[in-house]
């Protein structure tokens, strides 16, 4: 999953990452095939190397050696508004078959059955960023049919209903712990491109809130290289901390 | 000034309070003073309101939250947030959500004398437009195109925690500075807690570290370990331990209270709040040292 994720990072990009399977991602991606990529924390944290895994976007070792710090609001505007931010790596609690992404609540918004954190720098990221990727725990109360109330922009209701709020972008990738799924150039509907080692295509649908659609090539995930799991088990991650929530 | 004096004479009932703190220095020592003062009807914004609010919500002194990540950063909820707006304990709570971005613009706004600030659209695709009532849509005057608009916000009072300040509380800070600066300029009274209290020499020989200029600063405290369990860049690190304690300890408003007991009320001031945190675990958050290097100012006398 973690390898997954790296492989969406090309080298020179600005990678917007939260805290988490995104940040190891982001991390590793910049310890082999990206060396020059720029990670951007909504802390405002710009160009970090962080000396030890950082457990939040505020930790005091993603300050220490990085080139750049802005303030809360030009991170947003210089940045992000302005167009610099060529990917985002988000999540949530709940993700839809267009990609629209839930952390806000579960229920109804005035008398919710679960209360989560919210937006944070989710909505715009979504909205501005020149693409998405998401990463999320592949479970069938997670990718639902619509969520329950989009925080995060994805495709909306499919097809050009993003393109009518004037927003370009949108999500490239989901990257789950059962395999990676990309979306229809037409429909905008998420499907599923290949499922990881040891699963199949019917468990992916059988954990998921639809009726999952399958690429004509659907395949195996290329699994992570001997090298990719020597760094997130003794350099990235040597406790665990993140990565015991990422199977595969 | 003590944060016993400055929370009696600046912290009135019923006032908007400000918070700083993005993660990094957030104003712990203060907060806990208002509630041992048991202040009451706040409305506090913060963007990340972070355990410093939750103990407020679950001292009962906030009466309304204006936010944009109301979560335990790296860990999970904020239990006392949850209790309020799922079960209305210990009371009810109103709330008003934005992004970060909407938040550091509303702050940028009022901070810059203005009555809005204009924003991305991006907001608009989200459900969260729909229960908000503190942006406007306009067609831009130069281009045509539509344009959102968020309402300024100017607390009454700023309460922000920082590295160091002279007497006359020129604010320096580095590291995440977050909103700090917005925050403070937008408020009508600011509150400044410190590490350390340093000569006004020391301050004047590196002014770009300055975030909020004294003459707009009404009390500064020198508060060594302010913003335990939050950090202070040089100073000491995060209680991550902490973080994930509170997690664990504060699920019920029982044991909330039980919790507050223990790191608020028992406690007169900070002095011996350390003593209960201890040397050790004190010690064990201790940071090595990574200075920069000293940068030419030039001199011209």
């Amino acid at each position: 999953m973690v390898a997954a994720a790296s492989r969406e990072l090309k080298d020179h990009e600005t990678v917007f990452v939260g805290i988490g399977i995104p940040q190891l991602g982001a991390l590793l991606a910049q310890r082999t095939h990206a060396p020059h990529l720029t990670l951007i924390y909504e802390s405002g944290v710009v160009g970090t190397q962080p000396q030890r895994l950082p457990l939040s976007i505020g930790d005091p070792t993603l300050v220490s050696g990085t080139y750049g710090i802005f303030n809360f609001y030009e991170t947003f505007s210089m940045l992000l508004q302005r167009g610099f931010i060529d990917v985002g790596f988000v999540g949530g609690a709940q993700v839809d078959k267009y990609g629209n992404i839930n952390s806000t609540v579960i229920g109804d918004y005035d008398k919710p059955k679960v209360r989560l954190p919210g937006s944070g720098g989710g909505c715009e990221i979504a909205g501005l960023s020149k693409r998405i990727v998401i990463i999320t725990p592949h479970e069938k109360r997670r990718m639902v049919a619509k969520v329950d109330f989009i925080t995060s922009p994805g495709f909306l209701e499919g097809s050009n209903t993003r393109a009518q709020f004037n927003l370009g972008g949108g999500p490239s990738a989901v990257i789950t712990t059962m395999g990676v799924l990309r979306f229809d150039e037409q429909t905008k509907e998420m499907r599923l491109d290949s499922y990881h080692p040891g699963l199949s295509l019917e468990q992916v649908r059988q954990n998921t809130g639809w009726d999952l659609k399958a690429s004509p090539n659907v395949k195996e995930t290329e699994p992570p290289t001997a090298e990719e799991v020597r760094i997130l088990r003794e350099e990235l991650d040597p406790q665990g901390i993140f990565l015991k929530k990422a199977v595969s | 000034m003590t944060s016993k004096e400055a929370v009696e004479k600046f912290v009135k009932d019923g006032q908007l309070v400000g918070f700083g703190g993005f993660t990094h220095g957030i104003p712990f020592a203060i907060a806990h003073e208002m509630i041992r003062h048991k202040k009451k009807h706040l409305a506090i914004c913060k963007e990340t309101p972070d355990l410093v609010v939750d103990q407020l919500l679950a001292a009962g002194c906030v009466d309304k939250l204006m936010f944009s990540w109301a979560g335990n950063p790296g860990v999970g909820s904020l239990h006392a947030f949850r209790r309020a707006v799922e079960q209305l304990v210990p009371h009810p709570l109103a709330t008003e959500e934005y992004t970060h971005f909407i938040t550091g613009a509303r702050y940028l706004a009022g901070a810059s004398g203005l009555p809005f600030m204009p924003v991305t659209t991006a907001v608009l695709a989200s459900d969260l437009a729909r229960h908000s009532n503190v942006f406007k849509t306009i067609d831009c005057p130069f281009t045509g195109k539509k344009i959102c608009l968020v309402k300024a916000i100017n607390p009454d009072l700023a309460v922000i925690h920082a590295q160091r300040s002279d007497r006359e509380g020129n604010t320096q800070m580095w590291g995440i500075v977050g909103s700090n600066r917005e925050i403070a300029m937008a408020s009508e009274h600011v509150i400044v807690s410190v590490e350390e209290i340093v000569d006004s020499e020391l301050v004047r020989r590196d002014p770009n570290r300055t975030v909020i200029p004294g003459f707009h600063v009404d009390a500064v405290v020198e508060e060594p370990w302010g913003a335990h369990p939050s950090y202070s860049q040089g100073y000491y690190d995060r209680d991550n331990q902490y973080y994930m304690d509170y997690e664990k300890n504060t699920r019920t408003q029982e044991e909330h209270e039980k919790f507050l007991e223990e790191w608020v009320f028992n406690i007169s001031d900070r002095k011996e709040y350390l003593k209960h945190l201890g040397r050790e675990r004190m010690s064990s958050l201790k940071t090595k040292t990574y200075y920069s290097a000293p940068v030419d100012y030039g001199y011209f006398g």
